[in-house]
């Protein structure tokens, strides 16, 4: 019943979307209708939808990789070592806090306009949030379960490595699922500021030059990417927790 | 010959209104073999006393000494099981009980197959592949016990190890847990707030009093039955006058 309501859903949107427009009832210029977006995605797929697709994707997994493994390495060591975690509070905070994006013409200006600086825009997200979310999730281990490896004589290093970071397996799946959207958000930004390539770009780029379908079509194909991305991390968590045995 | 010897143990600790001494000169010992329940009113310091024996606690004074050797932070001689059986719900069974053996590089052949026929001892060996959630209450708390055994320690520490199960389970467990106790000869330091449970395995029993904690008493038990149980020795009318003595005792304070 469920799936055919969720089926429906869309049928009827589509539907509305195309009758107003062929009745008239908004202005398909602007807002584009199905049919000419399924034209021009046609279109696009015939020419160089995919690279702009991969462009898009290599930017946002790299980003994303590398700001989950550093800020995983970074939460490890406030974990640690509680003075250095106490001096870093603060700027933790503020970090968080900022809209990362805002570092943008930043980044770009240090970096150089380009694929690197969006890279950079992407991990400097998805590390901050890394680090914040995996050393909330280290400091939450079941106490217990600490002082139950205490009393076999268990040091830092065995407390870290048998009870602490399998404890937050499924944080660390948590945190990758809300970061590979944050980490894509970073990219479509960064694309709009300075990109020649990227989904971003097509967006920006249609709506500068009054391509709505363009823009409708990019927006559509990086909704279903976006979601595929956040679905392969649910699949990878899935298969790790039963290899894992939860 | 003495595997515990407790001397003059003597613990403060700083609260926010001043110094509170939770142990005030607590001293006894424990023969090879025995069972000792420790009983007192809640909150007198039970547990201080015993993280401090299995060194995971400092005294303010005084020591503590396991087959003569003083101890200083935790030591493989001694085994610590508490209330909760913290088994970790990402192993197996069987992993989970090779966990002390893994913390403490003890993983030989010998150890790990001494785990194993523990596990088959209680019964619990067709499990081993199985998960902690998949469990009841009272094979978990077996199964930690067995986690606690595998590293052949000279003494075991009982920290209210069974008061999270349910009166059935419990009583059934305690039956279990003796025997293997007594036929592997372990000694063993019991805390527990359940009067009968203290009488029923223990040989002697500690009674401490209230805040700052000292030996009111230390109770001998004989049922003058060889062959006693947890269970059994529950119909001995020893019992009730042993019960009636520990109440009093503890009610004193009140």
């Amino acid at each position: 019943m469920i799936r055919f309501c969720q089926i429906a859903v869309l049928i009827i949107f589509i539907a509305q979307w195309e009758i107003t427009a062929r009745l008239g009832l908004i202005d398909s210029f602007i807002l584009s209708q199905p049919s000419r977006v399924w034209q021009t995605f046609l279109n696009m797929a015939q020419n160089d939808l995919f690279m702009h697709v991969g462009v898009t994707v290599y930017e946002t997994l790299v980003g994303f990789l590398l700001g989950v493994v550093f800020g995983t390495l970074l939460a490890i060591v406030l974990w640690w070592s509680s003075f250095i975690s106490k001096v870093s509070e603060p700027y933790l905070v503020v970090l968080n806090s900022l809209p990362k994006i805002a570092l943008g013409p930043v980044i770009i200006v240090i970096v150089g306009a380009g694929t690197k600086a969006i890279i950079f825009m992407a991990l400097a997200i998805s590390l901050i949030v890394t680090v914040l979310e995996m050393l909330n999730g280290f400091r939450h281990t079941d106490n217990e379960y600490i002082r139950m490896a205490s009393t076999f004589g268990a040091n830092k290093r065995q407390i870290f490595i048998k009870i602490v970071f399998p404890y937050n397996i499924s944080t660390l799946f948590n945190s990758l699922k809300i970061n590979i959207g944050l980490s894509l958000v970073g990219v479509i930004a960064g694309e709009f500021l300075v990109s020649k390539a990227g989904l971003g770009y097509l967006i920006v780029y249609g709506g500068q030059v009054f391509k709505l379908d363009l823009v409708m079509a990019s927006v559509i194909i990086l909704s279903v990417v976006a979601a595929l991305m956040y679905e392969a991390v649910a699949l990878l968590e899935k298969l790790v927790l039963k290899w894992y045995g939860h | 010959m003495d595997v515990l010897r407790v001397q003059n143990i003597e613990a403060t600790y700083q609260a926010e209104n001043g110094e509170i001494t939770a142990l005030n000169d607590i001293s006894f010992v424990v023969e090879k073999g025995e069972f000792v329940s420790i009983v007192g009113p809640s909150g007198c310091g039970k547990s201080t006393l015993l993280s401090i024996i299995a060194g995971l606690l400092k005294p303010t004074v005084g020591e503590v000494f396991v087959n003569g050797e003083k101890i200083v932070g935790t030591s493989p001689h001694i085994g610590y099981m508490l209330q909760r059986d913290n088994l970790l719900d990402w192993r197996t069974i069987y992993k989970n009980v090779l966990f002390g053996l893994e913390v403490r590089n003890m993983l030989s052949p010998e150890n790990r197959e001494r785990a194993v026929q523990l596990l088959k001892t209680y019964g619990l060996y067709e499990f081993r592949d199985k998960y902690p959630a998949q469990l009841s209450g009272g094979m978990r708390q077996r199964v930690a016990l067995i986690r606690t055994l595998a590293i052949n320690p000279d003494i075991l520490l009982l920290d209210e190890a069974f008061s999270a199960l349910d009166y059935q389970t419990r009583l059934t467990v305690t039956d279990d847990v003796y025997r293997i106790l007594k036929r592997e000869n372990i000694t063993t330091v019991m805390v527990t707030h359940d009067i009968p449970e203290s009488i029923s395995m223990g040989d002697k029993i500690m009674v401490l009093s209230a805040r700052p904690a000292r030996v009111r008493e230390m109770l001998e038990i004989d049922f003058e039955d060889e062959n006693r149980t947890p269970l059994s020795c529950r119909n001995s009318p020893k019992f009730r006058t042993y019960f009636d003595h520990i109440w009093k005792e503890l009610s004193v304070d009140e």
